[in-house]
């Protein structure tokens, strides 16, 4: 008896039948959707997946969202921001009930991941820069670097409208405060809280130039936010000396 | 296997046919890109055919002499959006493969900026594929590809590499950098094929 072997690696996405575990409000137009996943084979950080909506009489919807979390196991946590003319996410933020099921396929994606080192050594250091809901991708990596207590220096810088609007404020500042080093940089496009005496607007090439860490430093750089977002941000970095093949980019639909 | 999420009717009934399986219409463009944006200019731009034998080359100048085809097109993005009746000007890939004799089934097409993706050669050719430079009436932008992108409209649009600078020809299928990335190494729209 034989076996054919496949050619390429056998695909390890599929689609997946997820239970609503937990619902909570993120932000005021945001909500953190805890997903159990049968038969998911776990992610890595970084990942993302998509997610199928059918109506009663068959009528479904697809979209694209980043994962939150990372690792082994069958738990999956999203955070979805409620685009306002949207059609699904306004469902997932305000409708969607623990117990509801919905259709999951992923894992997606291997390039605009993160993994620790595996000898336990400090690698290149790594900036993440997020625009809004594009933290969470982000926010799964600066998650797993912490669990690993990997000790490869990680800064996130963060821009959010205003401190309200700031998706895992809790989990950001306990990273901070962990054995892996990890440190987060805000900025405030609309208004800052009270004392931060930062100034307030979009982020400026001045200011990315002292809040990342230096293109001399020769970090991996993770980018994630609205396109106009994304493509300031990385043109701004290629201008400050970094390498290009060492700024990955995700953005995220429509402006 | 599909079933009925609670409490969901979504918005629209009226499906369009031009619309693939689990695609939405958009009216902007989302852009999907790994990486930074390069700066391309026009002077510097050059497209070349590598084969077995040989290379074929032109310049932005030689390359704009070439016939040029309008084409209006419906697109869709693997992340699940689709425009449709998007135009564009360009040059047909049966114009530049008109002298490029090659006994190689596959095409890698390569980026500036280092992307790669695949396409089997005669998904390429009989008026299916173009390298364009304007978009609806204007030259195209840097983030959407610019100065020049493939545009192959029948498969899903990472496959029209953005920045395209060349196509080499191979005797394999081989993925290129969105398929080792976890997209598909064919990727027909009507038969979903996104991910591998």
């Amino acid at each position: 008896m034989s076996t054919v072997q496949p050619s390429v690696a056998a695909p390890r996405t599929a689609w997946h039948v997820a239970a609503v575990a937990e619902t909570r409000r993120e932000t005021p137009s945001a909500a953190r959707i805890t997903l159990d996943v049968d038969g998911w084979p776990g992610n890595l950080a970084g990942q993302h997946l998509d997610v199928r909506l059918t109506a009663p009489d068959g009528y479904s919807a697809t979209r694209s969202y980043s994962i939150a979390s990372s690792g082994d196991g069958s738990r999956v946590v999203l955070a979805v921001d409620r685009l306002p003319d949207g059609e699904v996410s306004p469902f997932l933020v305000d409708e969607l009930r623990v117990g509801d099921r919905l259709e999951v396929h992923g894992p997606l994606g291997a390039y605009f991941v993160w993994r620790p080192p595996t000898d336990g050594s400090s690698g290149r250091p790594v900036q993440l820069i997020a625009g809004g809901s594009g933290v969470v991708p982000l926010f799964a990596i600066a998650r797993a670097h912490a669990a690993a207590g990997d000790p490869t220096p990680m800064r996130l810088l963060y821009s959010v409208r205003t401190p309200d609007d700031a998706f895992f404020a809790a989990e950001l500042a306990a990273a901070q405060a962990g054995p892996a080093p990890f440190g987060t940089t805000f900025v405030y496009t609309r208004r800052a809280p009270d004392g931060d005496d930062a100034p307030v607007g979009r982020i400026s090439r001045e200011r990315l130039a002292t809040a990342v860490i230096a293109a001399a430093e020769r970090p991996v750089v993770y980018v994630c936010g609205s396109t106009g977002f994304v493509e300031r941000v990385a043109s701004w970095l290629i201008d400050l000396g970094h390498d290009q093949r060492a700024i990955r980019t995700e953005r995220y639909g429509g402006t | 296997m599909s079933f009925i999420t609670g409490g969901f009717s979504g918005r629209s009934r009226e499906r369009d046919e031009r619309l693939p399986p689990g695609q939405t219409l958009v009216g902007d463009f989302p852009v999907l890109s790994a990486g930074p944006t390069p700066e391309i200019d026009t002077a510097d731009w050059e497209f070349t055919i590598r084969t077995e034998s040989g290379e074929h080359r032109w310049s932005w100048d030689e390359f704009m002499r070439l016939d040029i085809d309008e084409v209006t097109t419906d697109i869709h993005c693997v992340t699940h959006w689709s425009k449709l009746g998007t135009g564009w000007r360009g040059v047909s890939l049966d114009t530049l493969f008109a002298d490029v004799e090659t006994e190689y089934d596959y095409v890698m097409a390569h980026s500036y900026g280092g992307y790669t993706t695949n396409v089997p050669l005669d998904e390429l050719l009989d008026g299916k594929a173009w390298v364009a430079f304007e978009f609806d009436g204007e030259p195209l932008d840097p983030e959407h590809g610019g100065p020049a992108r493939l545009l192959v409209p029948h498969l899903y649009f990472w496959k029209s590499a953005k920045w395209v600078r060349g196509l080499e020809m191979m005797p394999t299928d081989e993925p290129g950098f969105w398929e080792q990335n976890g997209y598909h190494l064919h990727g027909d729209p009507w038969k979903e094929e996104r991910y591998w």
